[in-house]
């Protein structure tokens, strides 16, 4: 028997062990459990997810792969595909901003271009603490020139996402990336090593010693000693990415090329269970064929290695020379390191000398399931009192400090600091509610998106759930795009805690009730339990992905208002809630409160309403009302649009009227004579709709029950929204 | 033999990276910093072991690719006989 | 008019070059990879694309100017070809001494994306004829090297041959130092050669070449262009 600490060091239970023992009918070398030990960690195998994860709705009418792949795809007429997929790098984020953000996007790049699509567009979901803290400044803009880095040199536009502040994150960044990718239906690629004697072939990058237990290290709650585990951050060549973009996508379209999977957490070991284990095969590999960087690197060090920009084919017998040579086109290597075989075994030599031999099915499915405790969070008792602060300040300052709130003001700082442009594909811009990207060759558009209320999640994590999937959904439809897939990014605590793991399951449920009554299967995603230090864990942070299509990109609609005149109306109630608002939490300090209840079936009629009227084009812009509440999203159609706007709002209360929040509310503008339209068109469908205003020159004038609370000029909203987080981060 | 190559920015070419430590730097309390250039370093292993030649060799190396003569200086030092 | 455009390892708008050319103003457009070489008459138009060839390692474009289409591009510039570089592409001009000065980190080290107005300081170009002299025309940023420098002797030879083909400025035209989103001395945003058949320019024409992505301006580049060439050898056949 092994003793514990050094199973420890493989991140395995006395348990597990016991288990590997079993499947071998013998001891594991130290190879075998280095194998196992990453492969079983919560980041492969998803061991204490895996049964919440089994409510999803994963299937529909456009679903051609669910979770379980590389990515995600979805059939979007006209023989192509939408390929997604969303993946954290919250652990190698919060040790080295920089390197860990980037490798993040190389990464979720390669699940895409694996599976034979040309990734179009990236999107990054970011959480941090509060930006007043010069470490948390520190991790923003390291984590910003990460992305930035790697994606602007790869050649992806990065299109939209999300960054959020809040003390919770402090010690805990949450950097999520996710990238979208179109392919002709028939390039498709999986990565499975079929066919037994076929060629197993390693590419791209040349293997050294970083990142070894990178898999481990995600499972693992951050301490003081993270930072010393800096060695397990992998370096990223976003330049080699590239070549490797071209390379494998031109041995894609050939036949001979079977299959591809590219080399992530877990490094070769999990590139070659997986496909086997997906295919029902074996492989027989020797690592003294690996290109290696390092000189006298082990076996175990090359099989866990996590160095990046590798990708494994699977090729068809006696055409490895024509792999090798589009790969020397673009100058990288293609070595031959096996072959497939029928014994569903991982075997591994090194020199021709076995060096381990486990099967494959059971590294990636043999680990034992965790059943976790669940219980309700004792925290819920003391937040779900109903907090009623009023109004203590005059209301046109509070606007403006909303406005320029870390969360709510324009990120064009960290924006501009993507190429968001390249591949002329851009249509709506960083900024919107969901950006809008065309596909060159046809008359289509992909709106894309990545929202979550972490605070309702915190607050109600059945309801913040559901929230996440129709504040997604909302988003993509006032572009007039239809809502077609989600991928979906779990950030959570420590889920050996009871507490913990109630908030992953609610959540869970939340989201698969809102994605049912909706019709918007999850078709990939990923999950990063243990975000927490010592002193804080995150709020939960169910980050939903989500694409939608447009039939017809000329039918779109943006957020900003077109032409003076214009009637502003908001479709769905007035009255919002200050509960669990940004208000509370940003003006009072107050993070409590029960957030707004959702109807799902006035959702998805606000939803509809709000699609036909884009699409038969009676509205001339549509904003979803989300944090801040109507003042704030008045001000982003006004700021976008460069349009000033004057209207009134009669409600009970004046805080809950500017800044309450409440689903299912979208502002838009219509011309005057298309104002009848939609009143039919709305009452068709059973949807109050109230005008608020209209859009006017150069002043935003907003009353509340006809005295003027907000007049403002244009210049100086836009200037607040515009330049506020810029001039917080330049301050020292 | 090794060789390490410096190459800086020319005088009169601001260097913005060498602005920005310097601020930082004065910023962490160093107020004593006047000034801070950020190069570039290179050390590159040769198969030669004859000093002159080599320097002739690296300052072609230097004009050609290492550095920018429009904008950039650079040092040559022969540091060390390999073996 | 047949038309050339260049990948680099690293390229990364060079489908969107091959795009415009070829999709948006209908011109015969080849792909040219790095590796090969070409005869002097094959490219009326050769264009060297934006992105991060060789990663930008060592400094953007001091790689990719030894690369063997590099003299081709030279040799098709000597007879009165014409070449286009575009942000990267600029940079590989300007390290292969086709174009004077040098360009360096953003004054504020960031990578800036995001629209710039600029005014066309010289229309007596193949590239810019279709625009007004002082015209102010809306294109798009994205780089993290666009400061151009160059010494004060090289500055007055730019400015006495009307060299300077864009400045950075204002929506109004203005040309100072708000306007200048890298640090460029004088605002400079593209140039020429003397001869002035070889421009660089750190905005992407091919990005705003269409209404639907925001701006058409760029388009006019692309349009002068082929008016120029529909000229000359209208004029050839003639003669």
């Amino acid at each position: 028997m092994i003793a514990e600490t050094e199973l420890k060091l493989h991140g395995l239970s006395t348990e597990e062990y016991q288990r590997i023992t079993e499947i071998l009918g013998r001891d594991p070398n130290n190879v075998e459990l280095g194998m196992y030990g990453a492969m079983w960690s919560e980041h492969c195998s998803y061991k204490n997810s895996k049964r919440v994860l089994k409510r999803f709705p994963t299937t529909g009418k456009r679903v051609i792969q669910g979770p379980g792949e590389n990515a995600g795809i979805v059939d979007i007429g006209d023989n192509l595909v939408a390929v997604l997929k969303i993946e954290s790098h919250n652990h190698p984020s919060a040790v080295e901003p920089f390197q860990g953000a980037a490798t993040g996007v190389g990464g979720i790049i390669r699940d895409i271009f694996a599976m034979g699509a040309r990734p179009l567009a990236l999107l990054d979901s970011l959480r941090f603490g509060e930006l007043d803290e010069p470490r948390v400044k520190y991790l923003f803009s390291g984590v910003v020139s990460g992305i930035s880095h790697y994606g602007n040199c790869v050649g992806i536009p990065t299109v939209g996402g999300e960054v959020y502040f809040d003390s919770c994150y402090r010690d805990n960044p949450l950097v999520n990336v996710m990238c979208v990718g179109v392919a002709n239906k028939k390039d498709i690629k999986l990565a499975k090593a079929v066919g037994v004697g076929n060629s197993v072939m390693l590419v791209g990058s040349s293997t050294g010693r970083d990142g070894i237990h990178g898999a481990s290290f995600a499972s693992e709650e951050l301490s003081e000693d993270s930072e010393s585990k800096r060695p397990s951050v992998q370096v990223g060549d976003p330049f080699m990415e590239k070549l490797l973009i071209e390379a494998c996508l031109e041995a894609s379209k050939k036949d001979f090329v079977l299959g591809v999977q590219d080399l992530g957490a877990a490094g070769l070991t999990s590139a070659c269970c997986e496909a086997a284990a997906r295919a029902g095969t074996g492989m027989d590999i020797d690592i003294s064929l690996v290109p290696q960087r390092e000189e006298d690197m082990s076996p175990y060090e090359i099989m866990l290695s996590e160095s990046q920009e590798r990708m494994l084919l699977i090729v068809k017998r006696g055409y490895e020379e024509e792999v090798s040579k589009i790969f020397a086109k673009w100058d990288l290597h293609a070595v031959k390191i096996g072959t497939v075989t029928n014994d569903g075994m991982i075997t591994v030599r090194k020199e021709g000398v076995k060096v381990a031999q486990v099967p494959a099915k059971s590294l990636t499915e043999g680990v034992p399931e965790v059943k976790r405790e669940s219980s309700q969070p004792s925290y819920l008792k003391k937040t779900a009192v109903s907090v009623n602060t009023g109004i203590n300040e005059n209301p046109e300052k509070i606007f403006l400090k909303l406005l320029g709130s870390p969360n709510l003001s324009s990120k064009r700082w960290v924006f501009e600091q993507y190429d968001h442009r390249v591949g002329t594909n851009t249509v709506v811009k960083p900024g919107s509610d969901a950006a809008v990207i065309r596909i060159k060759g046809t008359s289509k558009g992909i709106a894309l998106t990545t929202d979550c209320n972490s605070l309702y999640c915190y607050l109600d994590p059945l309801e913040g759930g559901k929230q996440a999937v129709a504040e997604a959904a909302r988003n993509i439809v006032v572009t007039g795009a239809e809502p077609i897939a989600i991928t979906d990014c779990l950030n959570f605590g420590n889920p050996e805690d009871p507490e913990i793991f109630y908030q992953v399951e609610q959540c869970v449920e939340g989201i698969s009730q809102a994605a049912e009554f909706l019709g918007i299967p999850v078709v990939s995603g990923n999950v990063s339990f243990y975000n927490e230090s010592p002193q804080r864990t995150i709020f939960p942070t169910p980050v939903i992905g989500m694409i939608g299509l447009l039939e017809n990109i000329n039918e779109r609609c943006e957020t900003g208002f077109k032409d003076n005149g214009d009637i502003v109306v908001l479709l769905g109630e007035v009255q919002g809630s200050t509960e669990a608002s940004e208000y509370l939490r940003y003006i009072h300090d107050v993070k409590a409160g029960k957030p707004p209840k959702i109807n799902l079936l006035q959702e998805k009629k606000i939803q509809q309403l709000c699609l036909r009227a884009v699409r038969e084009g009676v509205v001339k812009s549509a904003h979803d009302v989300s944090l801040g509440g109507l003042a704030v999203a008045l001000a982003e159609c006004c700021v976008i649009g460069k349009k000033g706007f004057k209207g009134n709002i009669n409600c009970k209360n004046l805080d809950a009227a500017l800044f309450g929040e409440s689903p299912s509310r979208i502002v838009v503008s219509v011309s005057p004579k298309n104002m009848e339209t939609l009143k039919l068109l709305a009452e068709q469908m059973q949807i109050r709709i109230t005008v608020i205003g209209t859009v006017c020159e150069s002043r935003m004038t907003l009353a509340f029950n006809s005295s003027v609370v907000i007049d403002l000029p244009l210049d100086e909203v836009i200037d607040v929204y515009e330049n506020s987080l810029e001039r917080r981060i330049s301050a020292q | 033999m090794k060789v390490k190559v410096e190459v800086f920015f020319k005088e009169g070419v601001l260097d913005p990276q060498g602005k920005t430590v310097k601020n930082a730097l004065q910023h962490l309390g160093y107020d004593e910093v006047d000034d801070v250039r950020v190069g570039k370093v290179f050390t590159l292993s040769l198969k030669t072991s004859d000093r002159e030649a080599a320097r002739k060799r690296v300052a072609q190396m230097c004009e050609k690719l290492l550095s920018n003569p429009v904008v950039e200086t650079y040092s040559i030092d022969t540091v060390e006989e390999t073996r | 008019m047949k038309c050339g455009v260049v990948t680099f390892p690293g390229s990364n708008c060079d489908q969107d070059c091959y795009h415009v050319l070829k999709s948006v103003m209908g011109q015969s457009t080849d792909m040219i990879f790095h590796k090969d070489t070409f005869f002097d008459d094959d490219f009326d138009l050769i264009v060297l694309p934006g992105g991060f060839s060789y990663g930008d390692y060592l400094r953007p474009g001091a790689i990719a100017r030894f690369s063997p289409v590099m003299k081709s591009v030279k040799k098709a510039a000597k007879i009165g070809k014409l070449v286009l570089g575009i942000c990267n592409g600029f940079q590989i001009l300007v390290e292969a001494n086709l174009l004077p000065g040098a360009l360096l980190k953003n004054i504020d080290l960031k990578f800036h994306c995001h629209d710039v107005y600029i005014k066309v300081m010289n229309n007596d170009s193949p590239f810019t004829a279709l625009y007004e002299k002082g015209e102010v025309v809306k294109m798009n940023i994205a780089h993290a090297d666009g400061n151009y420098y160059a010494d004060n002797e090289t500055l007055d030879e730019l400015e006495q041959n009307s060299q300077i083909v864009f400045c950075y400025c204002d929506e109004r035209g203005e040309i100072n130092e708000n306007s200048n989103p890298n640090g460029s001395v004088k605002n400079i945003a593209g140039i020429c050669n003397v001869e002035g058949n070889i421009l660089g320019l750190m905005p992407h024409p091919e990005r705003c070449s269409e209404e639907i992505l925001g701006s058409a301006d760029g388009k006019r580049i692309f349009e002068s262009i082929i008016t120029y060439f529909e000229r000359r050898y209208a004029c050839d056949s003639r003669n």
